[in-house]
């Protein structure tokens, strides 16, 4: 028998979205990897604000929803602008190689 | 206009000259911009260079309008000071509040006790007899050191800079003493601080120093944390920090002496806290030796006579809050005594001559200290007042000796200076008869009276007195010790140095003469009870102070059932302890310099090393060739030998032993205890510098860390 | 104008317009109009313009607001609130960007990378901080707070040729995006519970719940670690001492000024408005966050040899302070948390000041060693920069003390007595490490005789930072009269 999707359904998708993103960001080690798992933490954002948008039957949820997916565009643009300019000094776009700045 | 209403301007005058030094001193006093600023080595030796030249100086006109502007701005401070003071005493309350403006203003709350109190604390100014007294000290003391600073620092680098800070200095004293709140007078106590910090650190090429600046500031801040939270709950439970309304609330019917700890207490407790650390008492008194590595004018003015009695002015000022503590007056009392007798007892053996003075002045604190623990808040004032007079002359006198040897500090390569320098040399036995306790001198009358008040009053004991008494023996031993071993004797310098010793110039030589007037005179406004023969008059000082002692003068010790032939009896027992130790000193170090010796050998074993390297130059130098040696009948000197042969022999390796256990405590105890705090702080600061590796994604894992621990809160709750 | 934007709107809007127009024009201008590296000085003047323009709207709106009589203006729909905490932290923010401004110019030209969309940068940055001051919906503040990162994370990466410079950004970049990701997931939450993104809507469905309803809970330990992160509070404080110590310094001086008051902006309407329902909650899990955070700020400073990283530890500490304020809650505490970013905004600027005068082409000027002898060479600076130090380490009668001391009282007041002795206790160590610097200074010999690289608007700077820090530390009443206005809510 099938059950139908409702909100909760929703919310552990994208609490399991956010579980996976964060696990990216901790075990990847090259920064473009990194910067699609944050990408996968703001997509679960955006799962949570369709859902609830939905669910309550009003628009601000979407709208939210589309700010977030342009700041997510923004992020990674600037993310990789400095990742090249990084690339251009030291090669590597590896998280490990990067620890010049500690302690 | 009056003086009294131009209070304010009494800091301001050392501020401006400060301002100017600081900012504009360096044009005034171009000499060798970068000599003595630049890498060690490049400018001549620090505290060597310059010393033992001043006063025929070829200084320029920049140097002189700094010599003429520094001790200018004190002295307008000394003359609108003694104009207020004089109006005061006109005042029938004896009291005048000047307030400016509210500095910090809070919002209504709610007080321990429940009622309503709105915290305000303003930038005010009171003048009362107790702040009357400290502005005369600080101003009056202040100028003579200026004045002699001239001589002194005449050739040192960096003059604008030393006169800058002592400016400086001035004006955070005096907003000290004239604070009308906790508040206002925790800038000046920070100020101070800050200013004894860069002047203990003046001569910088010395490690030991910037060293010993360093532990200043920090042992210091461990009371000022003290001072601070005994402050912040003083706020909470009187909802004001002002003096005034403390101590109307203090004085309502609400309070009674605490029989056990109570609010009062711990919060008196923790202002004593800020005491130690500021006043150098048990066991915060560390820095204050290594402090003499700053230059011996500041060691007079900050460490001797003013910075250094602020606890002891806080403590007293807050005298209705002791008065009903009793368990922590106790607990002042005990300290008080404690540190006066381990300081003396380091002092007996120190070789540096302002070291023994450093230590000489722990010592004077703690008396003062027990004072105020014994209730007699006046005594421990008249204390500070006349201890101002003689340890600032002894301070400067040791400059001028130091001055005069091109700074030579370890008085076992002084000796014979008598004939060199005779004005420092009867100005200095003045400033040590006076601390002795030698009866028609300063330091007499307030000794004898705080240790006549610590028997007497219902809060002393005899045990106290007696601990107050040895340490008045110790006293005069440690003086007279230092005399001998600088004035008398044989030259132990070498030739060359010996050649080139020479009084001081005037500059430095009139502010020791003023000094040692008032050394000798200074003490008769506040002559004993029992000397009815003098008017009272000569005992204005305790009823000048009486409008600021109420409370405690209620609460206070009444000697009245003491008979009359006691306080004689104490008050000769004192000054024949006294006379005792002036003469064990004289035949330590004149008649039989070989006795020394023979207490080493009688002491062989735990400190054998230390001892000899002690006495070999001891005897080394010290031969009859003394007149007063020489002129001493032969009696006296078999006598000499019979009586220290037998008893003096053991008391003397007693107070030997117990001197070097005081050092070892002091080295590696309580020195060690500062070190491992300090040390401890930075052994925690890897571990968490460690955390950051650098690698992005350990701390994203510490991030999520921080998340799950959040989240672990919710379930553990 | 329309029903869609009306004349209130559009009076609300004027700063930000000005600050988002001029900062897109700065951007263009720099290749259209002045594209000749001499030019650069036009551009200057046109920011300066800018933040005037900007300045006279916030001065329009405070005039508004007192000529009429009332507390806020809302304006599209109660998105945007102008009341008076808005307009305190605009006047902060604007100080901030000027004094930013006066001493990026002959920084960068030292640097060697001098372009006028580092202008535009700063603008476009104060323009998210405006919204995050003024917003009142979640959306505006998370664009607000997105629009001033990004600004911040090219700023800090501005030194393109300079690794530590890139490093710096790319962390700061990839922990914020991060965390971020965290607060923007507690958005979405709260908007769940309320069904609406308005804050004063979410207030009320919050204060519907009973506090530990776990999914509120969510939404507040997501939305506080990415408040927490932006404010550098331990444990998400590990990106601000690599960040502060690889980007430019004038950029270190406005991200550890800027960034920091707008994000308690941030944190202070939203922990008090919505999440105000749930005090019981968050209260001992902040205070925890406060200790920790002074904790490893304080202990982490005391062994640093670079200034900036110092500066950057020390900063984390001050977090924790002004968090204690925000814990005591009552009005002497919100009042003293805010004149504490007031005091802040400026002693710290000015310890900034004195290191960006320390850099020249062939000295970094961020070690310790550097400073060595300041007061033979430099006596102002060195005097300066010893007030600001005592400042920051809370010592009267600098501004510090009067900032220290309100949130010490709001603590009594409120009787979080551990609290406050331990706040007591690291004001003790704290003095230790500033202590080093002044020691520097002050008693050691001087060892670089190079001139300082100076300028007209860095002593200007300095000059308005060092009286404003002893000023309000003298006679504060003015300064907390205007803290105490724009708290009537």
């Amino acid at each position: 028998m099938l059950h139908p999707i409702t909100t909760v359904h929703y919310l552990l998708l994208s609490a399991a979205l956010l579980l996976v993103g964060t696990i990216g960001v901790l075990t990847r080690r090259n920064v473009v990897i990194i910067l699609m798992s944050i990408e996968l933490i703001l997509n679960a954002v955006n799962i949570n604000l369709i859902a609830f948008s939905r669910y309550f039957g009003d628009v601000t949820g979407q709208i939210f929803a589309i700010f977030v997916i342009a700041v997510a565009v923004a992020e990674a643009a600037v993310g990789l602008g400095i990742l090249i300019a990084l690339f251009r000094n030291k090669e590597t776009v590896w998280a490990d190689e990067i620890e010049l700045l500690k302690w | 206009m009056t003086f009294l209403d131009l209070i304010w301007l009494i800091p301001l005058f050392p501020l401006a000259g400060a301002a100017i030094m600081l900012f504009l001193g360096r044009k005034l006093d171009p000499q060798q911009p970068s000599a003595v600023a630049l890498a060690p080595g490049v400018g001549p030796a620090p505290g060597m260079h310059g010393l033992g030249h001043a006063g025929h100086s070829h200084a320029g006109p920049g140097k002189k309008l700094i010599s003429l502007l520094c001790p200018g701005t004190v002295l307008l401070s000394l003359i609108f000071s003694i104009g207020a003071v004089a109006e005061l005493a006109r005042l029938p309350e004896k009291t005048h509040q000047l307030i400016l403006y509210t500095w910090i203003a809070g919002l209504p709350f709610q007080t321990a006790t429940g009622s309503l109190a709105r915290f305000s604390a303003d930038w005010g100014f009171l003048l009362d007899p107790l702040s009357a007294v400290m502005i005369l000290v600080v101003t009056g003391v202040g100028f003579l050191i200026h004045v002699y600073s001239i001589g002194y620092m005449g050739h040192e680098g960096g003059y604008y800079r030393f006169f800058g800070y002592m400016n400086l200095f001035v004006f955070f004293m005096l907003m000290l003493v004239l604070a009308n709140n906790y508040a206002l007078l925790f800038v000046g106590w920070e100020g101070v601080g800050l200013c004894s910090y860069l002047l203990i650190g003046f001569y910088f090429h010395k490690k030991s120093a910037s060293d010993a600046a360093n532990k200043a500031f920090i042992v210091n801040r461990i009371g000022d944390a003290g001072f601070i939270l005994g402050m912040l709950m003083m706020f909470h439970v009187f909802g004001t920090v002002r003096f005034a309304d403390v101590n109307r609330a203090l004085a309502g019917p609400g309070y009674a002496p605490e029989a056990s700890w109570g609010v009062l207490s711990v919060m008196a407790l923790l202002l004593f806290v800020g005491a130690t650390g500021k006043s150098a008492q048990f066991p915060l008194y560390v820095w204050l030796p290594d402090a003499m590595e700053g230059p011996t004018p500041v060691s007079a003015l900050i460490h001797a006579a003013t910075m250094v009695t602020a606890g002891v002015y806080m403590v007293a000022r807050s005298n209705a809050l002791f008065s009903l503590a009793p368990a922590t007056s106790d607990i002042v009392a005990v300290i008080g005594a404690f540190t006066a007798i381990l300081a003396a007892s380091i002092a007996l053996v120190q070789n540096d001559i302002k070291r023994v003075l450093a230590y000489s002045t722990v010592s004077q604190l703690g008396y003062m200290f027990l004072a105020c623990g014994v209730g007699a808040y006046w005594v421990a004032i008249f204390h500070l007042y006349t201890h101002a007079f003689f340890k600032a002359l002894l301070f400067l006198g040791a400059g001028s000796v130091i001055h005069a040897l091109g700074g030579e500090q370890d008085m076992r390569r002084m000796g014979g200076l008598k004939e060199k320098l005779p004005t420092t040399y009867w100005t200095m036995l003045a400033g040590s008869l006076a601390i002795a306790g030698i009866p028609g001198l300063a330091g007499f009358f307030s000794k004898d009276e705080i240790l006549w008040q610590v028997y007497s009053s219902p809060q002393g004991s005899t045990a106290l007195f007696v601990v107050g008494l040895i340490t008045a023996g110790m006293t005069a031993f440690y003086m007279f010790r230092l005399m001998f071993l600088t004035f008398h004797g044989k030259p132990r310098m070498d030739a060359h140095t010996l050649a080139h010793a020479h009084e001081s110039p005037p500059v430095m030589t009139v502010p020791l003469a003023v000094l040692a007037a008032g050394s000798v005179l200074a003490g008769w406004i506040g002559v004993p009870k029992l000397w009815t023969a003098f008017p009272d008059a000569f005992r204005s000082f305790e009823h000048w102070l009486e409008p600021v002692m109420l409370r405690a003068a209620a609460h206070g010790a009444d000697a009245g059932h003491h008979d009359a032939a006691t306080e004689w009896l104490l008050m000769g027992l004192s000054v024949a302890v006294a006379l005792g130790g002036i003469w064990v000193a004289r035949v330590f170090y004149l008649r039989r310099p070989e006795l020394p010796e023979r207490l080493a050998q009688s002491a062989p074993g735990l400190y054998n090393t230390l001892l000899n390297k002690w006495y070999v130059d001891e005897v080394y130098g010290a031969v009859f060739v003394d007149g007063l040696a020489k002129g001493g009948g032969t009696a006296l000197s078999e006598f000499d030998a019979r009586v220290v042969d037998g008893g003096v022999n053991g008391t003397g390796w007693l107070a030997r032993f117990t001197s070097q256990l005081s050092i070892w405590w002091d080295t590696w105890i309580v020195d060690g205890a500062v070190r491992l705090v300090s040390f401890a702080v930075k052994v925690v600061s890897y571990p968490v510098r460690l955390l950051q590796t650098g690698y992005v994604q350990a701390y994203a894992l510490i991030f999520v860390l921080g998340v799950l621990v959040i989240f672990g809160y919710y379930w553990m709750r | 104008m329309s029903q869609y934007y009306t004349t209130t709107d559009h009076f609300v809007l004027v700063p930000a317009l000005m600050l988002a127009l001029f900062g897109c024009a700065v951007l263009l201008f720099e290749v259209l109009v002045f594209p000749h590296p001499r030019q650069r000085k036009w551009l200057l003047l046109f920011v300066l313009l800018g933040l005037a323009f900007a300045g006279a709207g916030v001065w329009r709106q405070q005039n508004f607001l007192a000529s009429q009589g009332i507390e806020e203006l809302t304006a599209f729909g109660g998105t945007l609130t102008v009341d008076g905490f808005a307009i305190f932290f605009n006047w902060i923010f604007l100080a901030a960007s000027l004094i930013v401004t006066l001493i990026s110019y002959r920084y960068l030209e030292v640097e060697g990378e001098h372009h006028g969309e580092y202008y535009g940068l700063i603008l476009l940055a104060n323009c998210g901080m405006f919204f995050l001051a003024t917003g009142t919906d979640l959306i505006t503040l998370f664009i607000g707070l997105e629009l001033m990162a990004l600004c911040f994370y090219i700023l800090v990466g501005f030194l393109r040729e300079d690794r530590r410079s890139n490093e710096a950004a790319l962390k700061y970049l990839l922990l914020g995006a991060f965390s971020s990701g965290f607060l923007v997931y507690g958005f979405s939450v709260l908007y769940g519970l309320a069904g609406s993104t308005k804050l004063r809507a979410v207030a009320d469905a919050l204060a519907s719940r009973e506090p530990w309803d776990p999914v509120v809970f969510l939404a507040l330990a997501t939305t506080a670690v990415g408040l927490l992160f932006k404010i550098s509070a331990v444990p998400f404080h590990m990106w601000a001492p690599d960040a502060y110590e690889g980007a430019p310094t004038t950029v270190t001086a406005y991200l550890s000024v800027g960034s920091k008051a707008a994000s308690f902006a941030l944190l202070l309407r939203v922990f008090l408005m919505p999440l105000g329902a749930a005090r019981e909650v968050w209260e001992p899990l902040l205070a925890a966050v406060a200790v920790a955070t002074m904790t490893v700020g304080n202990l982490a400073a005391v062994t640093q040899t670079n200034i900036k990283r110092l500066l950057a530890y020390s900063s984390i500490s001050h977090a924790g302070y002004i968090l204690l304020g925000l814990i005591a809650g009552n009005e002497t505490g919100i009042k003293g948390v805010l004149v504490y970013i007031l005091v802040y905004t400026f002693m710290n600027l000015g310890a900034f000041l004195v290191v960006v005068a320390l850099r020249r082409k062939d000295l970094l000027g961020e070690d310790l060693d550097d400073l060595a002898g300041l007061v033979y060479k430099s006596p102002g600076y060195a005097i300066l920069m010893l007030i600001f130090l005592l400042s920051l380490a809370g010592i009267p009668p600098t501004a510090g003390f009067i900032a220290k001391y309100y949130i010490f009282l709001a603590l009594i007041e409120t009787r979080h007595y551990v609290l406050a002795v331990i706040g007591t206790l690291y004001v003790a160590v704290a003095i230790y490490y500033y202590f080093r610097i002044v020691r520097s200074m002050f008693l050691a010999p001087l060892a670089d005789t190079g001139p300082l690289t100076t300028s007209f608007g860095l002593r200007l700077a300095l000059v308005v930072t060092g009286v404003l820090t002893l000023g309000i530390g003298i006679y504060p009443e003015p300064f907390l009269g205007f803290a105490q206005t724009s708290l009537a809510r």
